[in-house]
């Protein structure tokens, strides 16, 4: 039944978790769309000949509606737009809510093209190769237009926007090669803003990127040294941040220095300036390197200069890598309460 | 409704009427006669429709193969970026409150004239200007962001926009004239015994589209300023690079954009309501659900517009509120359909061209309108988004709807403009290629989006071929029946049977006056006793029907 | 807005001012009252847009609104809201003086309001002169050494989009009025009939209205 749907609807493949979900609503809505409309014009029709004219000018009966009538015809429609809309959220809310323990990569958009790059591992234009069967999430982001991320057989797309992240996940569930598109117009190439992502099973992933790291290509930082450097996102974030000067104002021994400190500042509940309590998580880690004042901690000056324009994508990951492993013995006390990306109950 | 209806038995035309009541070109520029402005918006909508068209073919003509085929991929973005501005902001915004509005509004009040005629004449000048101004820049500029103009790309695209931005803004000054110029007539103008529950159902709807052109059209007025200003100056109030917010252009372009959808769908629905009732003869089923509906769509309509960011990172919570919202939208759209087809029900119904348009009308709204419902539901347009089925699903909506409603205008009252008749057969003709025309084109749409291919794309896939095909073999069919009835049109003008002044025997205060009328509508002032789908004869018997 | 006066057709209307598709004057002043009601509705419309990213930038930029707006001349800032507030007033004296018939004063109490409003527009120019003159200037050309913080180029296309946009709506005002007083001034109005120097006057509160809430917003939070 799943198979004949997908066919007829001409659906591309079930390749991911979201998929499978979503496209018992896209039947179920597709069905009674068609069968009301397929209704209402046959009604129509019908009554064209049912009720045609049998001699001219005749007069016709007044027909008003009971209210019993009125009920239903605003009942019906409501109850079965409800229904769509209310399981429509409610899976929405699942596809916005990423497990923990996903595998990250940072995703870069730039007319014409994707470029990926691993915490841990390599970096690779337009190809992007994942596990089947564990949780990956896409930390997003713009060079120049918005793009949007959009990969069919997994049902998910995500606008990239300049000077923002945004995320989604998505966890494959057969191996394979799936084409990646940009949904948002952004120039002459739109159309070829092409990628790919190949889904391996979990062990041939795992020996993919041992292999990746073995010969892993050399990286050159931006920040003047012009050496090559080889080895993870987060040493390179740390020497990044050497590099930068970061390191003169945010200190990595727990203590607060002029800026706050970096250790377990990862997913720190954090009091600002304004009054408001945010969670530092990758979002609000870049935004503060590009917009420093728009979310001061309390209690420290506005004396950080703007990395906009400064820092290339890639290494703004690399720093908020770089972060993320700076984790001290006290992590449990300091974690928040609740989780942050707690999933949503999955039957 | 007072016994003025004197039955021209000889039927020719009347020796004066509002055509040939004064000669000269200089009497129809400077003309202040709601009529003879409906006139000239009806050429000027007819050529933005002819361009519109030609551009949507030369769209659908390049993707008769995966790769390249008649133009290069600027080109390609230009065409579809021409198609976008000329069919929304010059063609499905004006058409129908421009022509049949300002035609037939007056008329059916009872008024002599719209409240203020010189910013009637105004709103066409404005028009033209600012058609021209759009058209100019589109054609030397290369504009090629597409009718969204979504930032920063539209900031940073090397084509020339302001131009076109200019023009978008003027012509809104256009529509919000025309607006405002309604809800003021419908206010003060009515006939005596015209009580609010007694007006046409077409007026009710072209009041409903006037409030939200009024309080709509000033924010994507100055939002495209704002753009324009930036591309000349560098303002950085949306770009990025200079700390500005590119999602804050997409919420105050949809705040316009989305009740504008709107403004081009109601006064359709309106030539519905006054269709299904003219070819049925028979009481409106639920006139003032239909009434009230309409100002529901046009209030709720307002808060829906969040339904085109769903994928813009706007958080979870608001992209549930504007499902909601988008749902009731559908739910008063339901409300109609129902009214519609309750009309249809014992009625003395006369096969005649617009029978046909109504039927396509309904079809297509329900499939349109569910759809539409179908998109705002979270879940399944994060697939959906920007792919062909929101093209296939918009177009349902503003060809499917809202052509079918203009087209029903004129088979309605192109003898009541003219005096004279099309040729029935060829009408049935061409709406038989329309709305089957009009499935062969959309239909595979929805299916290639399923697919998921992405809008706007100039190469495609492989595997999206066959579709697409199938599309553009069905646009030829649409294409080939607009050209049927202009050409019929057009010979009738000059050619065409006389009509009479009331060919149908309908009961509308248009009616009550020769075809076409004089200059100043009515020569006594008619008074209403009744509403306007009173289709039972004075002193028979009427049967009253509860379902 | 001014449709009351008469059009040249064949059946000619009692007064003047008479459209003959009205049936009568009443119906008439009704119509155009709630033309120019409607009209100050898009206006309204108009200035939300501006409103609407001063408050999502605000919100985004919290702290480089708050210090930029210091960087406002608040003293010159509050003469012009006086200067405003006072020329409202003004123009309510002109409508009633025409009222009572008094065409005289009405023109007088105009040409006061018009000469406020020149008088905004001039504090308003030697405003504008030194943010020049300092670099506090929207977008790339923001060049201010005093305050350096990202936000500040935005703060300052708000300011010189919103005060801007409103010192054109003074400019048409001002026009308006100066064509009323001078209709008014042939003696064209009288007690019996002065709509439209209510319309201008309701035009000219709208004006005055968008100021008072562009004031405290942009010089005072």
């Amino acid at each position: 039944m799943n198979e004949l749907m997908r066919q007829l609807l001409f659906l591309p493949e079930q390749a991911s978790t979201f998929a499978v979900k979503v496209d018992k609503l896209h039947y179920f809505v597709v069905t009674v769309t068609m069968v009301a409309s397929v209704l209402t014009g046959l009604i129509a029709t019908w009554f064209f000949f049912r009720f045609r004219e049998r001699r001219p000018n005749a007069s016709t009966p007044i027909v008003s509606a009971s209210h019993r009538f009125e009920l239903a015809v605003i009942s019906v429609p409501l109850i079965f737009f409800f229904l769509w809309v209310w399981v429509g959220f409610k899976d929405y809310i699942w596809y916005v809510t990423p497990p923990k323990n996903t595998t990250d990569i940072y995703v870069t958009g730039k007319k014409w093209m994707w470029h990926f790059a691993y915490p841990d591992g390599p970096n690779s234009n337009a190809s992007v190769t994942v596990p089947a069967n564990r949780p990956v999430r896409l930390l997003m982001t713009s060079r120049d237009v918005i793009h949007s991320f959009y990969v069919p057989d997994f049902r998910i797309k995500q606008d990239v926007i300049p000077g923002r992240y945004t995320e989604t996940w998505f966890e494959a569930t057969k191996p394979g090669r799936y084409r990646i598109y940009c949904a948002e117009f952004c120039g002459t190439w739109h159309s070829q803003m092409i990628g790919e992502v190949v889904v391996l099973p979990g062990p041939e992933f795992d020996a993919w990127m041992v292999k990746q790291k073995q010969g892993l290509a050399g990286r050159v930082d931006s920040s003047g040294s012009g050496e090559e450097f080889k080895g993870d996102l987060a040493t390179y974030g740390r020497r990044l941040a050497g590099a930068y000067g970061c390191l003169k104002c945010h200190s990595l021994d727990g203590a607060p220095h002029i800026g706050p400190t970096w250790v377990d500042l990862y997913r720190r509940k954090t009091l600002l300036a304004s009054g408001e309590t945010i969670i530092a998580d990758e979002g609000y880690l870049t935004e503060s390197m590009m917009d420093p004042y728009v979310k001061v901690v309390k209690g420290y000056q506005q004396v950080m200069p703007s990395f906009r324009g400064k820092l290339a994508a890639p290494e703004a990951a690399a720093l908020v890598e770089f972060i993320k492993s700076l984790r001290g013995d006290n992590l449990e006390n300091v974690a928040p309460k609740e989780p942050v990306y707690g999933p949503v109950e999955r039957r | 409704m007072a016994q003025l209806n004197v039955v021209n038995e000889e039927l020719s035309l009347p020796k004066v009427h509002y055509i040939n009541a004064d000669r000269g070109l200089k009497s129809w520029l400077f003309t202040l006669d709601h009529k003879r402005i409906a006139l000239m918006y009806f050429v000027l909508t007819t050529v933005a429709l002819l361009l519109g068209g030609i551009f949507a073919m030369a769209v659908r003509f390049e993707h008769l193969t995966p790769g390249p085929t008649i133009m290069g991929a600027n080109t390609y973005n230009r065409m579809f970026t021409l198609h976008g501005v000329v069919m929304i902001f010059l063609f499905m915004i004006p058409a129908i409150p421009g022509i049949f509005g300002n035609f037939c509004l007056p008329l059916m009040l009872g008024a002599k004239d719209v409240a203020f005629p010189r910013l009637n004449l105004l709103s066409v000048y404005v028009y033209a200007v600012g058609a021209a101004l759009a058209l100019y820049g589109m054609v030397s500029g290369g504009a090629d962001a597409g009718w969204t103009f979504y930032a920063p790309y539209s900031l940073s695209t090397p084509a020339t926009l302001a131009p076109v931005l200019f023009g978008v803004f003027i012509l809104g000054f256009s529509s919000i004239l025309t607006g405002l110029n309604f809800i003021v007539t419908v206010h003060t103008l009515r006939a005596p015994g015209m009580t609010w529950m007694r007006i046409p159902l077409f007026v009710w709807a072209i009041y409903a589209t006037a409030i939200i052109q009024v309080l709509a059209t000033p924010v994507i007025g100055l939002t495209s300023v704002l753009v324009a200003v930036e591309r000349i100056f560098g303002f950085g109030f949306f770009d990025p690079a200079h700390g500005g917010d590119p999602v804050l252009f997409q919420h105050m372009f949809w705040f316009y954009s989305h009740p504008a959808v709107y403004i081009m769908v109601l006064p359709s629905m309106g030539v519905i309501s006054e269709a299904v009732a003219a070819v049925a003869r028979k009481n409106v089923f639920g006139y003032k659900m239909i009434a009230y509906s309409s100002l529901g769509i046009a209030f709720v309509g307002f808060f829906a517009w969040g339904h085109h960011m769903f994928v813009s990172g706007q958080s979870a919570l608001d992209n549930g509120a504007f499902a909601i919202i988008s749902m009731l939208v559908g739910v008063f759209t339901a409300i109609k359909v129902f009214n519609w087809v309750g009309t249809l029900y014992r009625g003395s119904i006369a096969i005649r061209t617009p029978l046909v348009y109504i039927c396509g009308f309904l079809f297509f709204l329900v499939f349109g309108g569910m759809t539409g419902i179908a998109v705002a539901t979270v879940s399944l347009d994060v697939h959906w988004h920007d792919t062909y089925f929101v093209v296939a699903h918009f177009h349902f909506i503003m060809v499917g709807a809202v052509i079918m409603g203009y087209l029903a205008a004129i088979h309605l009252w192109f003898p009541k403009m003219f005096g004279r008749m099309f040729h029935e057969g060829w009408g049935m003709v061409a709406s038989s290629f329309i709305v089957l025309g009009f499935n062969a084109t959309f239909i595979p749409q929805f299916l290639l989006g399923n697919a998921g291919q992405p809008r706007r794309y100039y190469m495609y896939d492989e595997r999206f071929w066959v579709l697409n095909v199938a599309s553009t073999a069905g646009s030829t069919l649409l294409a080939f029946g607009f050209i049927i009835i202009l050409i019929y049109l057009i010979y009738a003008l000059k050619n065409g049977n006389v009509a009479g002044d009331n060919p149908w025997d309908l009961k509308g205060l248009e009616w009550n006056t020769s075809s076409p009328p004089p200059k100043h509508n009515f020569d006594v002032t008619p008074t209403v006793d009744e509403d306007p789908y009173t289709y039972q004869k004075k002193g028979e018997e009427v049967e009253h029907v509860v379902i | 807005m001014s449709s009351s006066e008469g059009h040249a057709h064949a059946a000619r209307p009692p007064r003047w001012y008479h459209a003959h598709h009205f049936d009568n004057i009443e119906t008439q002043n009704h119509a155009v009252r709630l033309g120019m009601w409607l009209f100050l509705g898009t206006e309204v419309l108009l200035f939300a847009g501006l409103f609407l990213g001063y408050t999502v930038y605000r919100w985004l930029y919290p702290q480089t609104f708050h210090l930029a707006s210091r960087h406002l001349d608040l003293s010159l800032g509050t003469l012009n809201t006086v200067i405003l507030i006072t020329s409202s007033f003004t123009v309510v004296l002109g409508y009633n003086a025409i009222q009572r018939g008094n065409s005289k004063a009405c023109v007088r109490w105009l040409a006061v309001t018009i000469l406020c409003a020149l008088g905004f527009l001039v504090v308003k120019s030697f405003e504008y002169r030194h943010k020049f003159h300092e670099g506090m200037l929207p977008g790339k050309f923001y060049s201010y050494e005093g305050l350096q913080l990202p936000g500040a180029n935005i703060f300052y296309a708000v300011y010189f989009l919103a005060t801007g946009l409103h010192a054109f709506h003074v400019i048409v005002g001002m026009s308006i009025l100066a064509w009323v007083m001078f209709r008014v001034k042939k003696g064209l109005y009288n007690a019996e009939y002065h709509v439209p120097v209510e319309l201008g006057g309701l035009y000219w509160h709208l004006v005055d209205l968008i100021w008072i809430f562009l004031f405290p917003l942009l010089y005072l939070i």
